[in-house]
């Protein structure tokens, strides 16, 4: 009974635990600091155990943790391979990131009451976060989402000091967000009823390939229930106005993270839980995937080219990312899955930078509509460059992680004789191009407003974190080592396990 | 009327998909975000009774341990079912009625076993049994309710429960449980459902604070109003 025995269950007892006492501290000690570093060393805390799983996973092998030492199939089973670690170790990176980042954003978006209450329940919503990627139970995984998704209406709510249409957000996403929460509940009654489990592994022993509509039904409602969560065209509605709106810390944290988690649960369930031999999988894949992965990539890229606030363009550019992801994956090979997970790693270093640069403008200059990018290469030269770096990373240029997802797909597409696919990737990284070209246009070679006040640049606080992403983004650009390495391993375990 | 027996014998699946698509509909359909969240309740709650649906079992009843019923399954020693994760462990006696109860019968869909209590450890310890039952008989509240007369009224004496477990051991053999495990998610669902409610009405309060109404249409005008800087469109019209 040693720590190291009890290391998969830290990072999610640990921030649920502490999360209350982030609430019960004082806010006026230490200048309003102490719930702030307090929950800053949690996630710092978190983030090193989320590395340690994946050095073991990587190096040993699976970890199969049961919890209260009940086995499996009966007990609940944490179980860990490298699909699973590589995502937490994202969501507890950028987490470990976002929290030190967090500080003076937070100060001055959100009313000063809730600041406590913000620390606690960003904590929260790591903890669900993490627990939804880290279990092998099924029913698990609705219980570790609903505790993200409720403390992430909650934090969506709390950008209402600034735009009171944060709260509307929050509604609507509440609403979407537990229709497609209870679909998969339904989803998983159907499963329970097929097979009489609850454990991921074991649902696939004792489905043992069968085949009929009950499971059917299931795996549907479980993809249109995740699909929602995901974001996933046209199930993203909520999404624009909820990053929009929400104060900017919390979009940075949830565009890395909570849609990727999703993305992750539907893979789990592909090719874990139901199998990829499983035979709807093909007929999903070719005709409720891949079209609305598609649609997704240029639809939602199309309309992120007309946007005004910079954010919101940012949500519609997810949108089509997550169409990407779901792309790789319908392709049904190794390759696309490894593509997919490769993507889902680095669109979260991506989107994370982009949203962190937003949040030091929306700091300095107060606003995230495209107007008060003007100039901002000669106002906050490093807020720009960040923004810039990232940008291009998110549109595919060579030694920036997009480059590495797209040619990862852009491969994986050509090697399953789908030259089409390949046509269709490049096509819509052509939208990026539009899209983030336009921004990076107004920062650099437009003027600022003439009678704009001299503003200073983001504080080192926002800085650090912000630059420590950056670099990521162009460290895994070139060493491709950890990400594309471990990803090709994951997608062998996950269709080995599927075969 | 084949097809008549075909939909009378599912008729919990009807009540499901028909509360389901109701909620759905009042989610869409209706503008005032209380009518929503009603709706959403609905929508949830129609899954609350699907799921309990397909944990009852023909003939079963309440998922309650009824005192001899692990006498009579006990094949001998060695195979502690609520401790077999961690290795064959004869239970008190008291044990076996508060907490084995609960945890022997959520591995039902296996086959189990419980050792170590003989007959006179378990009458001897019934009068433990009031005060351990209420717990899972508020959890597993099943539809056909307390069955078991024994666990299910407190003021019976200790006489009687002696009485009544003897007897019980007789009729051990046959008991059927119902599958208490979709109960006890459902009462996750039911706490996730209550959150939800409660965070969603907060929020309707908010917006109450904040925009004066809250009908969808008023709040969208008033969001346009406030993004585009002129009345909409139908009232210059007027």
């Amino acid at each position: 009974m040693t720590i190291a025995s009890q290391l998969p269950v830290i990072p999610i007892i640990l921030p649920l635990v502490t999360a209350p006492l982030a609430v019960l501290m004082p806010a006026e000690k230490w200048g309003g600091r102490l719930p702030h570093v307090f929950t800053t060393l949690v996630a710092w805390t978190v983030f090193a155990a989320c590395a340690a799983i994946l050095h073991s996973v990587a190096t040993v092998g699976p970890i199969s943790y049961h919890l209260g030492d009940w086995a499996p199939p009966i007990g609940i089973e944490y179980r860990i391979d490298l699909a699973n670690a590589l995502v937490l170790t994202l969501v507890s990176g950028v987490g470990a990131l976002v929290f030190p980042f967090a500080h003076e954003s937070i100060r001055s978006e959100i009313d000063p009451r809730q600041v406590n209450l913000f620390y606690a329940a960003l904590l929260i919503c790591m903890a669900g976060l993490l627990g939804v990627t880290i279990t092998g139970d099924a029913f698990n995984v609705f219980v570790f989402l609903e505790i993200s998704s409720l403390s992430t209406y909650a934090l969506v709510a709390m950008g209402a000091n600034k735009d009171r249409r944060a709260l509307t957000a929050a509604f609507n996403y509440l609403v979407m967000g537990t229709i497609g929460a209870t679909f998969f509940v339904i989803g998983l009654g159907l499963l329970y009823q097929a097979t009489g489990t609850l454990n991921m592994a074991d649902i696939k022993i004792q489905l043992a390939g069968d085949n009929n509509r009950m499971v059917e039904a299931g795996f549907a409602f479980i993809v249109i229930g995740m699909g929602l969560k995901a974001a996933m065209f046209p199930m993203h509605l909520w999404m624009p106005n909820a990053y929009a709106y929400a104060p900017s810390v919390v979009s940075a944290f949830l565009a890395a993270t909570a849609t990727k988690v999703a993305v992750y649960v539907i893979i789990r369930f592909i090719y874990t839980v139901i199998g990829a031999d499983f035979a709807f999988a093909p007929a999903a894949f070719a005709w409720l995937i891949a079209p609305l992965a598609i649609a997704g990539m240029f639809f939602a890229s199309v309309v992120a080219i007309f946007q005004d606030d910079v954010k919101r363009m940012l949500a519609y550019s997810s949108v089509g990312q997550i169409g990407y992801m779901l792309f790789g994956v319908s392709f049904g090979t190794e390759q696309g899955l490894s593509a997919s997970l490769v993507h889902l790693f680095n669109h979260g270093l991506m989107k994370g930078a982009l949203f962190m640069a937003a949040a030091c403008v929306m700091l300095r200059i107060g606003s995230h509509s495209c107007n008060a990018y003007a100039g901002l290469a000669k106002r906050m030269p490093l807020t720009a460059a960040a923004f810039i770096i990232a940008g291009l990373s998110l549109i595919g240029v060579p030694l920036t992680v997009g480059f590495i997802s797209k040619w990862q797909l852009l491969s994986a597409a050509f090697d399953s004789g789908r030259a089409w696919a390949g046509f269709l990737i490049v096509a819509s990284s052509f939208l990026a191009v539009i899209y983030i070209g336009r921004v990076i246009e107004l920062m650099v070679l437009k003027e600022a407003p003439k009678d704009a006040p001299p503003i200073k640049e983001a504080p080192l606080s926002m800085l650090i974190p912000m630059g420590i992403l950056v670099a990521a983004n162009i460290y895994f650009g070139l060493n491709t080592e950890l990400t594309v390495d471990l990803a090709e391993r994951a997608a062998h375990a996950l269709m080995g396990a599927g075969r | 009327m084949d097809l008549l027996t075909f939909i009378a014998e599912r008729y919990n699946y009807w009540i499901f998909i028909i509360l389901m698509m109701t909620g759905l509909y009042i989610v869409i359909a209706r503008g005032n975000l209380i009518k929503k969240l009603i709706g959403l309740n609905v929508f949830q709650t129609s899954v609350f009774i699907y799921y309990i649906s397909i944990g009852k079992i023909t003939g079963g009843t309440a998922p309650i341990y009824v005192a001899g019923d692990m006498e009579a399954r006990a094949h001998g020693a060695g195979h502690g079912a609520p401790e077999g994760a961690h290795g064959a462990q004869a239970l008190p006696g008291k044990d076996a009625l508060g907490v084995g109860a609960i945890h022997a019968d959520e591995t039902l869909h296996e086959d189990f076993e419980l050792a170590g209590n003989d007959l006179a450890t378990l009458t001897g310890e019934t009068h433990a049994a009031p005060h351990a039952a209420p717990e899972p008989q508020a959890i597993h509240s099943a539809p056909e309710g307390g069955v078991n007369d024994a666990l299910a009224a407190p003021d019976l004496k200790i006489e009687d429960h002696a009485a009544a477990a003897a007897d019980a051991v007789h009729q051990a053999a046959d008991i059927i449980y119902s599958n208490p495990l979709p109960h006890v998610l459902i009462l996750t669902a039911i706490v996730v459902g209550i959150a939800t409610t409660a965070v969603g009405l907060a929020l309707v309060v908010r917006i109450r604070e904040a925009y004066g109404t809250i009908e969808e249409d008023e709040l969208e005008a008033a969001d346009d109003v406030a993004e585009f800087g002129a009345p909409p469109a139908r009232e210059a019209a007027a």
